[in-house]
């Protein structure tokens, strides 16, 4: 026979490319995609400026000024001033503070719920999971921007309500992938063999399946971000989300609308920061994902 | 069975009445209720008879290996022995106990029976270290004390022929043979008795079956485990097992000692495999022309008179039942090739 032939190794080969590929690729992921590189750079000046505002901003963002009412970018004021004479460039530094904030506390919101409810719906099956889906779909079906409108109407306006509101509009698109991974994750060989092992149940959640839902839902959190920022800004545009004169983007934004023909810096200063943020970040959030999904490389 | 008690050695013995087999199956019958296919909306079930009237014993210290044709049930017949599934009908025992009730009463039968899957890559989570999937079971049956778990990772590693650095990695990184491996390992931290196994080296290369084969006839015989292995192949079936169990339709039709029945097969149909696989280390092609029934609709009499070169005319009315053939041997065929004294 064959078998007898072949006597076992007294160690085995070292693994295959796959094997030490994983650890090359790590290192070498910031030259091979320059523009997350970029993107992450930028978001990272964003954050530093933002944790610093106070120590980066040439003025007190809600300092006005008769003197210096809606000056153009000058040298003592590079982005120029507003219709009350605030420094733009401060509101700037200062409203990242705030976008940044109320995108990562509301997707944390959204993240958590969902991550309850996806689990809840995931593993329970039966009706439980039938009414928790029935009512993830119902929520699903209005975009989160009017679903962020209806909870201000019912929470009221101020930084800590657009927080709640945007999160809760979160939370469903969050529980639908979660309870998607969570269907996926709870019939793999390695979830029955910890059954068979006879591993409580909820050992086995929290150890086999929890892990292998946080992370795609991690990547996920990185990704919503900016559609959180987005929308907050919406609300603050539409003059429901915080109120002036917090230095938000979407208020300023809405404030220089009127003066857009003659101060048109009032609005364009905003704009731009908002849309580089949300451009930096949905690039760093897709570059997570698609370095880091392991769907992507299974099969291996 | 018992010609091979001889060899098993006392510890593993002493625990349990010297006549109680490890697994004992009588009748055991396994119905899944289905929707037939061309049922439209209607919500009309029919049963699927994915094990009919099986017997079978395992004793300590054997090596049994489990062979068929897809869809004989060979997969069924070990969720059964191992719990995850119950018996529609008849008597699943370990060590004399119902199955289910052994493994509802504690950690006891998950520590003793431990299984190696088929799919060996998707029964180790992505996102644990070989390390720390090895660990688990150590852990969670408390083997080893807890500064003593690296020592006795490092030793499984090296038992099952893998370098000690590969704790670190994840199976992702590893290749098919290594990861088989792995889960052997994690299988034996348990220190278990009885070892059962799903094709656990088919879709390798041969020299990668063949090292895993001599892995696992030395744990086998080293640590006297008793030894369940479903096989495609005639080949490994020899190499491995004392014993062979032979499946068609959802029944066992021969059990006797493997070299044996593949050298004189009394049941038609185990002819028809050991003469359609001449080689060993082949996936065992088409054994027979026809077409396998549908175990929806099982045929009168014999199952496999459809297909039998032997049939006779009675083998359309009685449905024989595996009954003894000789000292060792059982069969269930009307009429066998051989006669019992082969
Ligand atoms: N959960 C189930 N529900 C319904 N039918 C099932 C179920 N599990 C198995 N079957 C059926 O039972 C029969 C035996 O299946 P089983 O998986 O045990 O075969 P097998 O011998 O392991 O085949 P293979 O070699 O392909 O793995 C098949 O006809 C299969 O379709
Ligand atoms: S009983 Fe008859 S049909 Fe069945 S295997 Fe034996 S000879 Fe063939
Ligand atoms: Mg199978």
């Amino acid at each position: 026979m064959t078998a007898k032939a072949a006597p076992a190794p007294a160690t085995v080969p070292p693994a295959g490319p796959s094997g030490n590929g994983a650890a090359r690729g790590k290192r070498s992921m910031f030259r091979r995609r320059p523009f997350f590189t970029v993107a992450l750079i930028v978001s990272l000046a964003y954050i530093l400026g933002a944790i610093f505002a106070p120590l980066v901003a040439p003025y007190d963002p809600v300092a006005q000024s008769i003197d210096a009412m809606m000056q153009p970018p000058t040298g003592a004021h590079p982005l120029g001033t507003d219709s009350y004479g605030q420094d733009i460039l401060s509101r700037v530094i200062f409203g990242a503070r705030y976008a940044l904030i109320i995108g990562f506390c509301s997707v944390l919101i959204g993240a958590v719920g969902g991550l309850i409810i996806g689990l809840a719906a995931g593993l329970s099956g039966g009706w439980l999971e039938w009414a928790l889906m029935r009512l993830i779909d119902s929520i699903l079906a209005l975009p989160s921007l009017i679903l962020a409108v209806a909870f201000i109407a019912i929470l009221g306006q101020g930084v800590d309500k657009v927080v709640i509101a945007v999160g809760l509009s979160m939370i469903g698109p969050f529980s639908r992938t979660v309870r998607a991974d969570v269907m996926q994750v709870r019939v793999q060989g390695f979830v029955e063999a910890a059954h068979l092992m006879s591993i409580p149940y909820l050992q086995v959640v929290w150890r086999h399946v929890l892990p292998n839902v946080i992370f795609p839902l991690a990547v996920q959190v990185t990704i919503r971000i900016s559609e959180a920022i987005l929308v907050s800004s919406s609300l603050s545009f539409l003059g429901i989300g915080v109120t002036p004169p917090t230095p938000d983007w979407g208020l300023m934004i809405a404030e220089g609308r009127d003066f857009v023909s003659f101060a048109p810096w009032m609005a364009a200063m905003p704009g731009f920061a908002l849309a580089l943020l949300l451009i930096a970040l949905s690039i760093v959030g897709d570059g997570i994902r698609e370095e880091f999904d392991p769907k992507g490389r299974r099969g291996s | 069975m018992s010609f091979l008690m001889s060899s098993a050695s006392a510890p593993r013995t002493e625990k349990v009445p010297a006549t109680a087999p490890v697994f004992e199956l009588i009748e055991v019958e396994k119905v899944f209720q289905v929707r037939p296919p061309n049922s439209g909306l209607s919500r009309k079930t029919v049963g699927l008879r994915a094990l009919d009237g099986v017997r079978l014993r395992v004793d300590t210290g054997t090596s049994i290996a489990l062979v068929g044709e897809s869809g004989s049930g060979k997969s069924t017949l070990l969720r059964v022995l191992l719990g995850l599934d119950a018996p529609t009908g008849g008597r699943a025992l370990y060590h004399g106990a119902p199955i289910r009730e052994a493994r509802a009463k504690g950690r006891d039968f998950a520590r003793d029976v431990a299984m190696v899957y088929q799919d060996a890559r998707g029964s180790l989570d992505p996102r644990m270290t070989v390390e720390a999937l090895i660990a688990e079971p150590l852990r969670h049956f408390n083997i080893v004390q807890k500064d003593q778990i690296k020592a006795r990772v490092a030793e499984l590693l090296d038992r099952v022929g893998l370098p000690t650095d590969a704790g670190r990695r994840y199976a992702a990184g590893l290749s098919g043979g290594q990861v088989r491996r792995v889960a052997i390992a994690r299988a034996l931290a348990s220190e278990p008795s009885v070892l059962v196994a799903d094709e656990a080296v088919s879709g390798l290369d041969v020299s990668t079956q063949a090292q895993l084969l001599t892995l696992l006839r030395g744990l086998q015989r080293d640590m006297n485990l008793t030894l369940v292995f479903i096989t495609h192949d005639l080949g490994v079936a020899s190499y491995l097992c004392d014993e062979i169990a032979i499946m068609y339709l959802g029944r066992i039709v021969e059990t006797g000692p493997t070299d044996v029945v593949l050298n004189a097969p009394a049941h038609p149909y185990s002819a028809a495999l050991r003469a359609a696989a001449p080689r060993f280390f082949e996936p065992m092609p088409e054994p027979l022309s026809g077409e396998i029934p549908s175990p929806l609709d099982l045929p009168p009499g014999c199952r496999f008179s459809t297909r039998c070169p032997a049939a006779q005319p009675d083998c359309g009315e009685r449905d024989p039942q595996l009954g003894r053939f000789g000292a060792h041997r059982a069969v269930a065929c009307l009429h066998p090739l051989t006669n019992p004294q082969a």
